[in-house]
């Protein structure tokens, strides 16, 4: 059965002309900033500017708690769910789905509303309250994609055996959590994280209308007043993502083959 | 002319060449299978038959016309998958009628041949149900009836039976030919279970390494074997190795002891090493007396297998299977014990090509 | 043991247990529910916790009703086309026969491309297809052709549905791949053998078989643009007028500030992605009686 390959090959050249040109696009356009010739000097006036780094900075340890407070909530969730009450998973997965529902500006709009400097729990009233909030707005965002992460790699382990083996070991909760659970699982949580990261460090709506200086809000500020910064600031974007995916293949492939030589 | 005719059939894929001339005719009506160990390109062959994989070179013909180069959808062949293979998003009455439904049957039409099939397979009641709501069995069987209600030439089974357990099995065997009977196609089923392949063949075509090594019936392949590999493949037999020592008077050697042996001695000269096969049930510990070989050994294993004792019995360098029957008042020998073995001068079978 | 026993140590487990998740539904109450719930209610208040139905009508003037049909048609058709155009990728990746490398490099570059949205995204939109984008200006160097006289324009309906387009494409590439190795080579097979065309087989199998991850599929890329705000934000600053940036000025205050009236925008665009899930559940269970 001969069949043509041309369609195919027809819409993966359209489909990486469409995905690769803008990149182009954008790499010349940061590259124009000197008139008449090319030059980086789009990326050292981002790099150096200190708005830059503080912003940066701020995300990525936002970035980091989102992923420590998701895993910490998601990776016990999804273990007593498969463990315990499996009656409950539809509900849980339904829970999970729901930010990908629900837009984000909507959540955050009622997080302002609920958590008002004169409500009963004042999550905006001081910047560091915000901060937290801002943490939990982000775990909620990537709640559908560590808890599905969590939940293959769960699927991949005996998790009843490995529990009652290290119970019949005289291994408490914690223990077996901790020392048992989170390390059969790392490579799922490291890929949830990854993705997690990539979603969290340009994210614009929730901490622009939280009012933190983070890295979205100061990307539209520079967007808005530049020229050339803007394009040179997609590039670094488009790095950073392309680091969180290629890390969390990093990681798969080296879990597949852990897996295929156990 | 024969109804399926396959020519010097080969298939490589890349430098592996999967099947090398093949050549069968099978008769109209007949069933044959194809019997091997894994990957000895059972498969492939019959794919080929299908029209799923190109030939490298050869040509297949059914009922007269060259099908070598058609489409699997132009040929009229049925096939029933391993995996069973039926769309689960179609109700059983919808997969028996999706052949015809295809070829723009009418209705009534679609609707009396399913019917019909149902029958067939016996289970007129579950037309209305999705393959997820059947059994295994269930599920082969609504297979074969969507396979045959299309009126194929040729009914193809790629060992549609491997996948359930051993008691529908059995059953889903007879059924399978006693279908295959009634309708008189010509089939051609591929297993690599020789209980399968010879209770149900009419012949059997026995495959090693993309290459037919005998087809006969399941009578020829089980008692003349004709070569090493089919006589190990078929039946649990001894392989021993032997000397030639006397090609016109039929002696051969066993571990130095002598004996005659009737059958597949032409053609060979004195002094030759030839393998020899004898099967365990021709074998006895008891001497009835008369023309019989006899050799000397050592007992070295007994293994007790319920109905039957299985005693190993050592010589030099060969042993020998034997099976007897158990004996509740009788304690079986124990190892070590010098025993002689006694068995018919037909009993043993020399084989063709050099003994390894 | 007494029953009595028995049933306490039963209880005593099954409150054990919910203890186990009660983080998890604690979080979700907190950061889900009651968020959604309060606008919800609000939505239906005045200033003074009155029930009114007053911000629901205020929904229907001219520019609120044309933001969420501006918001609609935009997911709308970044959703379809996403749909079909990342289907025939993920189509070409799985069965198209290409050469091995090309699924995985696929893979990674959707995985990339799916999460690269909001303000960046925009950005590369802009250096690309804007007035002087790299695009732009070759077309009129090398083909002397002016994008922006066909009356395209990036700030604009079909400029945001295309900018959308960069990330709901990988995005249906990602999910039908794993539903296109779902499809079994024995069916295919079978039907072939059955007298079925290759049409045939896709009219009659393979998509029916697909049918609940193509619809739920095209869903979850509405829902995706209906949602997003920052690419459109920063694309168009306030000069589209959509419902995410709409409501976005009404929370920052931007504009006329009326807070019931932002609830009744929230309640709006909740009601339109909730529905659109009501209608995948019911088309699902009316297509999907084959399905477990
Ligand atoms: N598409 C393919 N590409 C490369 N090699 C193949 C392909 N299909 C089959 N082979 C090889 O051809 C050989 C024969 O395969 P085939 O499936 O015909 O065996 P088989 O006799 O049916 O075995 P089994 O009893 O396990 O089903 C095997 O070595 C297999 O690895
Ligand atoms: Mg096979």
């Amino acid at each position: 059965m001969k069949r043509s390959k041309l369609g195919p090959w027809l819409a993966i050249v359209i489909g990486a002309i469409y995905f690769l040109v803008p990149l182009i696009g954008t790499f010349e356009f940061s590259l124009r900033m000197r008139r008449g010739e090319y030059s980086f000097d789009a990326y050292r006036i981002v790099l150096g500017d200190p708005q830059f780094q503080a912003t940066f900075a701020y995300s990525t340890c936002l970035a980091l708690a989102t992923i420590l407070v998701g895993a910490l909530l998601v990776v016990p969730t999804a273990y007593w769910i498969r463990l315990r009450l499996p009656g409950l998973r539809p509900v849980v997965e339904f829970i999970t789905l729901l930010p990908l529902v629900i837009p984000a500006i909507v959540l955050v709009f009622g997080y302002l509303r609920i958590y008002n400097s004169s409500s009963w729990l004042p999550l905006t009233a001081s910047d560091r309250a915000t901060d937290l909030l801002l943490t939990f707005s982000y775990v909620t965002l990537a709640l559908p994609y560590m808890y599905r992460a969590v939940d293959t790699g769960l699927r991949a382990i005996d998790v009843r055996t490995l529990t009652e083996a290290a119970e019949s070991l005289g291994a408490g909760w914690p223990t077996i959590l901790f020392r048992v659970i989170f390390p059969n699982v790392r490579v799922a949580v490291l890929s949830g994280a990854f993705l997690t990261f990539a979603i969290v460090i340009g994210e614009f709506t929730m901490a622009s209308l939280l009012d933190r200086p983070a890295f979205g809000p100061y990307l539209q500020l520079i967007g808005a007043n530049r020229a050339y910064e803007p394009s040179a600031l997609a590039i670094i974007a488009f790095i950073v993502t392309w680091a969180c995916m290629g890390l969390i293949q990093v990681f798969g492939r080296g879990a597949r083959m852990a897996a295929e030589t156990r | 002319m024969a109804f399926l005719e396959i020519k010097d059939l080969r298939k490589a894929f890349g430098p592996l060449s999967v099947v090398q001339n093949f050549e069968l005719a099978v008769e109209g009506g007949e069933f044959v299978s194809f019997l091997g160990p894994s990957g000895c390109g059972k498969t492939t062959t019959l794919r080929m038959v299908a029209g799923f994989e190109q030939p490298s070179a050869g040509t297949i013909r059914i009922n007269g016309r060259d099908v070598t180069g058609l489409r699997p959808n132009q040929r009229n062949v049925g096939m029933v998958f391993q995996s069973y293979a039926l769309f689960p998003n179609m109700t059983v009455a919808e997969n028996v009628g999706f052949g015809l439904k295809v070829a723009r049957r009418p209705a009534a039409e679609i609707g009396a041949r399913v019917e019909e099939m149902l029958r067939l397979i016996k289970l007129p009641t579950l037309a209305g149900r999705y393959p997820y709501q059947l059994s295994g069995g269930q599920q082969q069987r609504v297979a074969l009836a969507r396979a045959l209600a299309i009126k194929p030439q040729v009914l193809l089974l790629d060992e549609p039976l491997s996948a359930l357990d051993a008691k529908i099995r059995v059953a889903l065997r007879e059924e399978i030919r006693s279908v295959q009977r009634k309708l008189g196609i010509t089939t051609i089923y591929v297993t690599h279970d020789q209980e399968e392949a010879l209770s149900m063949s009419d012949r059997i075509v026995v495959m090693n390494e993309g290459r037919v090594e005998q087809i006969g019936t399941p009578f020829e392949i089980y008692n003349y074997p004709r070569t090493r590999f089919v006589a190990s493949f078929v039946g649990t037999l001894n392989i021993l190795r032997a000397r030639v020592t006397d090609a016109g008077q039929r002696r051969i050697a066993i571990d130095g002891q002598e004996i005659v042996a009737r059958r597949g001695l032409d053609g060979t000269a004195s002094g030759e090493l030839r393998a020899v096969a004898l099967r365990p049930e021709a074998v006895s510990l008891s001497d009835p007396g008369g023309e019989r070989n006899r050799l000397q050994g050592t007992i070295e294993d007994v293994s007790f297998l319920g109905s039957v004792v299985r005693i190993r019995v050592r010589f030099k360098e060969n042993a020998i299977s034997l099976d007897t029957f158990n004996n509740p008042g009788l304690a079986p020998p124990e190892p070590g014990r010098e025993v002689t073995v006694t068995f018919a001068y037909d009993d043993v079978l020399v084989l063709e090509g050099e003994a390894s | 043991m007494t029953a009595l026993s028995i049933a306490r140590s039963r209880l005593g487990q099954v409150s054990w247990s919910w203890l186990g998740v009660a983080p998890f539904f604690v979080f979700a109450l907190m950061f889900l529910i009651l968020p959604t719930g309060f606008l919800m209610v609000g939505a239906f208040q005045d200033a003074g916790g009155n029930f009114t139905l007053a911000n629901i009508a205020h929904l229907f003037q001219p520019s609120i009703l044309s933001a969420y049909w501006i918001s609609i048609e935009v997911s709308a058709v970044s959703a379809i086309a996403g749909a079909v155009i990342g289907f025939f990728l993920a189509y070409a990746g799985v069965l198209g026969g290409l050469p091995r490398w090309i699924r995985p490099t696929l893979m990674t570059f959707s995985g990339v491309a799916s999460n690269f949205a909001g303000v960046p995204l925009a950005f590369a939109f802009l250096a690309t297809l804007g007035r002087v984008g790299l695009v732009t200006a070759l077309l009129v160097k090398y083909f002397d052709f002016n994008l922006y006289s066909t009356g395209f324009n990036l700030l604009s309906f079909s400029g945001l549905a295309l900018t959308y387009l960069y990330f709901q494409i990988p995005l249906m590439v990602l999910i039908m791949t794993p539903a296109l190795d779902g499809l079994k080579r024995d069916w295919r097979e079978a039907a072939s053998i059955l007298g079925a065309s290759s049409w045939q087989y896709w009219r009659h199998v393979a998509l029916p078989v697909l049918w609940p991850s193509l619809l739920g599929t095209t869903l979850l890329l509405f829902a995706n643009a209906f949602g997003a705000v920052a690419t459109a934000y920063a694309l168009t600053g306030s000069s589209l007028n959509i419902v995410t940036i709409l409501l976005y000025a009404q929370i920052r205050g931007d504009v006329l500030h009326d807070e019931n009236l932002g609830y009744a925008l929230a309640l709006g665009m909740i009601l339109i992605t909730g529905l659109s899930n009501l209608a995948y559940i019911w088309l699902r269970t009316r297509s999907e009686k084959w399905l477990r």
